[in-house]
């Protein structure tokens, strides 16, 4: 055995003994949720890979899955609580990356224990694809910053605590560079959400609309001007986040509902439909394993672009597979299980009912960027092909005809 | 848990053996396999199998092998794909080689390891693991059938043949310069992978082992097709690797042709495809190095996918090369020759997606 080797055993080790040290002290079984989970923050057992003191170990990111295996054997609570996607796989990852350390003590915690339940402030009805047009605008006062605009494509606004908001802070600069990043905190009374409805009946999503909302400029993530290399962190996070949601065990996701299906009901079963069957079985199967290789590759540091193929991937099967389970139930295919105006409690990709994953899975290839734009990325940051055209690029923001 | 990625060792493995490739066959000599008279490659395969060593990648270092396993030997086929090198490794030092350890051959596998001996497993190229090998006929004179599309026959020096005998199926070598064999050399869409047709007139043979033998030329073609993935791999990278230079550097209309949106889409999504190759063929050959209860599937995901990407990845390098791709003087038509065979090679998707449903208990009816 290597030196290395001996050296990774010692620390796998050492990790075990740590968790088993947690669950002693605090019996998954009996503790409450958020006593648990602000337990295994201070052991540094949240993110190993962070610092010492913002929930981690200053380990390599590798020894992170070990150690989600172990609790979830055990029964503990998720970090972040319920639902806390965004929290956890892009504000976590931005916070300890751009934030000071006196930010990350203030910030990570809570949001590991989930008593801040975070929502995203990106998108606006005039900045989609095109993120960096954002018009939001945070003007400072003294130690703060007055904030005005809206915001849409907001999940779970109504219940967060704390938002993670990009606004413009200099309209005279060309647009990349006078964003600012901030955490938001969605108790101020100046933020006002009303629900948006969506194609599949329920309103997943807010608009939210902020009138003279109060930031104070110690929630200021990065440079003032330096929100757009902020942002990239967060969204190569979220499609990471969104590409490997197809699962690390084989069968999860939309393919296991099919197969489930196809299983449980031979009367549904024809030659045709069956070789359309393996075809996205197979591909179901070699994502996943994509998924597991750039996991591997990622053992250390921030993803790049390269989550780009895998959140396209992710869209294009799940769009897919959902069309064909509809036609795999030809006559319940006919019918949809709810049409209520409702605001879930989370997103389920492969809740629901055939119909409601149908044009829930229309959004994969619009959420946390277009497969087009992710096109773009993949061609421009990754193959390096020369960028667009870009007519906007140089001219300061005020001066962008909108 | 399977590692996606290579190790140190394997990276430096691919080093040398593409180091040799650059030099000893690049695509302009390569491209000579296609002439009247068939160029000679047998200087590049010794080069790779006895001064490399590849040849005994899959076997134990008792018998004079490498011991090393099919991670390896994956990094080889990668690199011969890449290459479109036309060296028989598929046909003896993964084919043959393996039927005869599995059937308990201890002699032959030596000359083999030590790149002296060449030889090729009597299959169809195009049997799929798992698929009846019927076999020649065996009597008091010998061996007595018809093998057709045969992969490295005419390179062999042993052919190793599966017999219908009394019992079941047997493995038998017989010499291919025997009295009695005869090898018909084929014109073939993939050149650069001959193949030929064997007919046995009461050659004379040994037998391999006396257990059945349905198992080792299953564990070889199991191993062929896990490993087959990793050659689709090559040609999906070099075809793509080659496009994405040429899209830069074409101009048409004033700007690189690369530029536009139509063709960085496409290339933006060949990207995901051939990124998704690599995966497929690492599982396929991590699982079948360990003899994993899971090769079986891996194997046959990665031909179902790899096959077609490559394939894929061969028609858009001559797509979007334009009239240059069509030529025969540039080398895209080596790949797609060799991606299209090889999507025949060990059983089509199709046939592995069958293979699949019994596996994986999707049953069609």
């Amino acid at each position: 055995m290597s030196a290395d080797d001996q050296a990774e055993q010692a620390i796998a080790e050492d990790l075990r003994g740590r968790v088993r040290a947690l669950l002693d002290e605090h019996d998954p079984k009996t503790s409450d949720p958020q006593d648990f989970l602000a337990a295994r923050f201070d052991a540094g057992l949240a993110w190993v890979y962070f610092p010492r003191g913002s929930g981690g170990l200053e380990l390599p990111r590798g020894f992170q899955s070990q150690v989600e295996a172990d609790l979830a054997a055990a029964g503990a609570p998720p970090g972040g609580g319920p639902h806390n996607g965004i929290g956890m796989g892009m504000a976590a990852p931005t916070i300890a990356a751009f934030g000071t350390a006196e930010q990350q003590r203030k910030f990570l915690r809570p949001l590991f224990t989930g008593e801040h339940f975070y929502c995203q402030l990106f998108s606006e009805p005039g900045a989609g694809s095109d993120l960096a047009g954002v018009s939001t605008r945070a003007v400072r006062d003294g130690d703060d910053w007055i904030v005005n605009g809206q915001k849409v494509w907001t999940s779970s606004a109504q219940k967060a605590q704390r938002a993670i908001l990009v606004a413009r802070t200099d309209p005279t600069v060309p647009k990349h560079q006078g964003m600012t990043y901030f955490v938001c905190d969605m108790t101020d009374p100046g933020v006002d959400v009303r629900p948006l409805r969506q194609i599949t009946g329920e309103a997943e999503f807010n608009e939210v609309f902020l009138t003279d909302v109060r930031i104070p400029d110690a929630n200021r993530l990065g440079p003032e001007g330096g929100g757009w290399k902020v942002a990239t962190t967060t969204l190569n996070n979220e499609r990471v986040a969104i590409g490997t949601l197809a699962g690390v065990a084989r069968e999860t996701g939309m393919i296991g509902k099919v197969a489930d299906a196809w299983r449980a009901e031979p009367q549904l079963r024809n030659p045709a439909m069956h070789d359309e069957l393996m075809r996205l079985w197979v591909e179901a199967e070699v994502a996943r394993l994509t998924g597991l290789r750039l996991r591997q590759r990622l053992t250390a540091g921030q993803p790049g672009p390269e989550g780009a193929g895998l959140k396209v991937t992710f869209a294009r099967l799940a769009q897919a597979i959902s069309g064909f389970e509809i036609e795999l139930h030809p006559e319940s295919g006919l019918r949809y299980d709810d049409w209520t105006m409702r605001q879930p409690e989370g997103v389920d990709f492969t809740g629901r009912e055939p119909g409601y994953r149908y044009l829930r899975a229309r959004g994969n290839s619009i959420e946390g960027g277009t497969s087009e734009i992710l096109r773009n990325t993949i061609a421009e940051r990754i193959l390096g092909l020369p960028p667009e055209h870009r007519v906007d690029k140089d001219i300061a923001f005020k001066d962008l005809d909108k | 848990m399977s590692d996606l990625l290579y190790s140190d060792t394997e990276e430096a493995l691919r080093d040398s053996v593409r180091r040799l490739f650059a030099d000893r066959c690049p695509p302009e000599s390569v491209m000579r396999v296609y002439g009247p008279v068939p160029h000679d490659f047998s200087a590049v395969w010794h080069a790779l199998a006895a001064d490399l060593g590849m040849a005994g990648l899959l076997v134990p270092e008792q018998l004079g092998g490498a011991g090393a396993s099919a991670r390896e030997a994956a990094v080889v086929m990668e690199e011969i794909g890449r290459a479109v090198a036309p060296v028989p490794f598929l046909s003896s030092a993964v084919l043959a080689t393996v039927a005869l350890l599995e059937a308990g051959d201890t002699e032959t596998v030596k000359g083999l390891a030590a790149g002296s001996l060449t030889a090729a497993l009597a299959v169809p190229l195009s049997t799929a693991p798992g698929d009846a090998v019927a076999g020649v006929s065996v009597s008091g004179d010998g061996l007595t059938g018809r093998v057709t599309s045969v992969a490295g026959a005419s390179e062999a020096d042993v052919l190793v043949v599966p017999v219908a005998g009394p019992d079941g199926l047997e493995l038998h070598t017989v010499a291919r310069d025997a009295a009695g064999v005869d090898v018909s050399p084929l014109l073939a869409l993939d050149m650069t992978r001959p193949i030929a047709d064997l007919q046995f007139s009461s050659a004379a043979s040994s037998r391999v082992g006396t257990a059945s033998a349905e198992a080792a030329v299953r564990a070889s073609l199991e191993t062929g097709a896990a490993l087959l993935a990793s050659e689709q791999l090559g040609i999906a990278q070099w075809c793509f690797d080659t496009t994405l230079a040429y899209v830069k550097q074409r101009k048409q209309f004033g700007r690189a042709i690369g530029s536009y949106q139509a063709i960085k889409h496409r290339l933006a999504d060949l990207w995901i495809e051939v990124n998704s190759v690599a995966p497929a063929a690492r599982y396929a050959a991590d699982t079948c190095a360990r003899r994993d209860d899971d090769a079986p599937i891996a194997a046959a995901v990665a031909q179902a996918y790899c096959s077609g990407a490559a394939v894929h990845a061969a028609e858009e390098c001559v797509q979007l090369h334009g009239g240059i791709g069509m030529t025969w003087e540039y080398p895209a038509h080596l790949y797609l020759k060799r991606a299209k065979s090889d999507q025949l090679a060990f059983g089509t998707a199709y046939r592995h997606h069958a293979r699949l449903a019994d596996l994986v208990d999707l049953p069609v009816s």
